[in-house]
């Protein structure tokens, strides 16, 4: 029987070499390419679900409004009305999550109202633009209520105005 | 119980073998089946972005909002993932407009109050366009980046070598390499918050509206209404990237 493959055998060592190394690529490619890649595409499919994990900073206004119902009301009929909760407050999910120890930052109107409303050229003519130095000089908020910015004549803010 | 010692240890050691065989291989079925966001359907959205030049102001906050949302090192030249740049064109000599984008407008513009005499003065908010034939994911060796079924061109930091061929290879130059762990950056149109039904952090922090994600593959998504009755145009449409981040207004200065 040994005689039958006595001249094969230089075809059954090639054929064992590649055999091992076939079967080396696929135990390898185990270990090296993950299960899930290229189940959507030439990518891991995994990492598209990776990249929903990461942790929300901004809650969202609709989470907002769920509680702060009066002052959405006092918004939306003031020319505020499109501008979202988290656009002045900042990023509030924390907030959201543990209402009564985490408390947003307060605004600081000083320097903020100025990034949208200092006159500028570009700006568009919807937007009210002011020359800070020239503008009563004079704490935005002490006229201007943000969620109603436009001054009511008689009211408290325009008595408060200087002159 | 009769049993000799050989055939105890052939058991255990098969035993053995095959529990770790098997754990190692559940392991890997696992990691396929991450939990995608509840009631989340790959399949039915086909996410872009509306930016209307007409309504940015350049007040950065869309930039502040994308760097706290997305944890963007804010110290680190060159670390945006969106960013707001200014042009002043001058009537005379519309190809070759100023440009500046101080610290990608994060802290804002200095107002200019003087443009001087026929110069055009707009803002025109980037980010990553999100391209349908993306060419950053065709210069990928490793698949580390990629553009999901929903539209968005997403990285896959544990694959991601650093080889920055993807950073050449973006027209837009919206790729960096973030320092701290020296692969790829980008904007991720806030895969986490979109698929949660949120709007991205920057479209949440624009006062006027001028950023607008957008669905295309909803119809009930008011982007219809808008590209049908306003004149859009992509960045470098020529370059057929097939780019998502829908203009309105913009200029023919703008690269």
């Amino acid at each position: 029987v040994a005689n039958r493959f006595e001249n094969v055998q230089h075809v059954i060592r090639v054929a064992l070499i590649f055999a091992i190394g076939l079967v080396s690529f696929f135990v390898l490619r185990g270990f090296f390419v993950p299960s899930d890649f290229g189940l959507e595409g030439f990518y891991r499919a995994g990492a598209r679900v990776d990249a929903q994990a990461l942790p929300l900073q901004y809650a969202g206004e609709a989470d907002c409004l769920t509680c702060h119902v009066d002052v959405a009301d006092l918004r939306a009929a003031n020319r505020h009305k499109a501008v979202s909760c988290e656009t002045c407050h900042g990023p509030n999910k924390a907030h959201v999550d543990d209402p009564t120890t985490v408390k947003p930052a307060r605004v600081n109107a000083e320097t903020f109202c100025v990034t949208c409303h200092a006159k500028g050229a570009g700006k568009p003519a919807f937007l009210p633009q002011i020359v800070a130095a020239d503008h009563y000089g004079t704490a935005c908020v002490d006229c201007h209520a943000p969620h109603k910015p436009r001054i009511d004549a008689g009211g408290e803010a325009a008595a408060r105005r200087p002159e | 119980m009769n049993q000799d010692r050989r055939a105890f240890l052939d058991q255990t050691g098969a035993l053995l073998l095959l529990t770790g065989t098997a754990a190692l291989a559940w392991d890997f079925v696992s990691i396929g089946r991450a939990q995608e966001a509840p009631g989340y359907d790959v399949h039915a959205h086909w996410w872009g972005m509306i930016i209307d030049i007409e309504k940015c102001i350049g007040c950065g906050n869309c930039v502040r909002a994308c760097k706290a949302e997305n944890n963007v090192l804010t110290d680190h030249p060159g670390t945006f993932r969106t960013w707001v740049e200014r042009y002043q064109v001058r009537s005379d000599d519309l190809d070759r407009p100023t440009v500046d984008s101080p610290n990608g407008g994060y802290d804002g513009f200095d107002p200019i109050t003087e443009p001087g005499e026929g110069v055009k003065v707009f803002f025109v908010p980037k980010l990553c366009n999100h391209c349908a034939h993306s060419p950053c994911v065709q210069v990928c060796p490793v698949g580390a980046t990629f553009e999901s079924p929903d539209g968005v061109v997403l990285v896959d930091k544990d694959r991601c070598l650093g080889c920055r061929y993807c950073v050449q290879a973006c027209p837009y130059s919206c790729r960096y390499i973030d320092p701290r762990t020296h692969t790829v950056d980008k904007c991720t149109l806030c895969y986490h918050r979109i698929t949660k039904g949120l709007t991205t952090a920057c479209c949440e922090a624009c006062p006027t509206g001028a950023r607008q994600l957008v669905d295309l593959k909803n119809p009930a998504d008011p982007v219809h209404e808008f590209l049908r009755t306003h004149k859009v145009h992509v960045l470098k449409p020529n370059l057929a990237t097939g780019a998502k981040a829908y203009y309105h207004g913009l200029d023919g200065s703008v690269r």
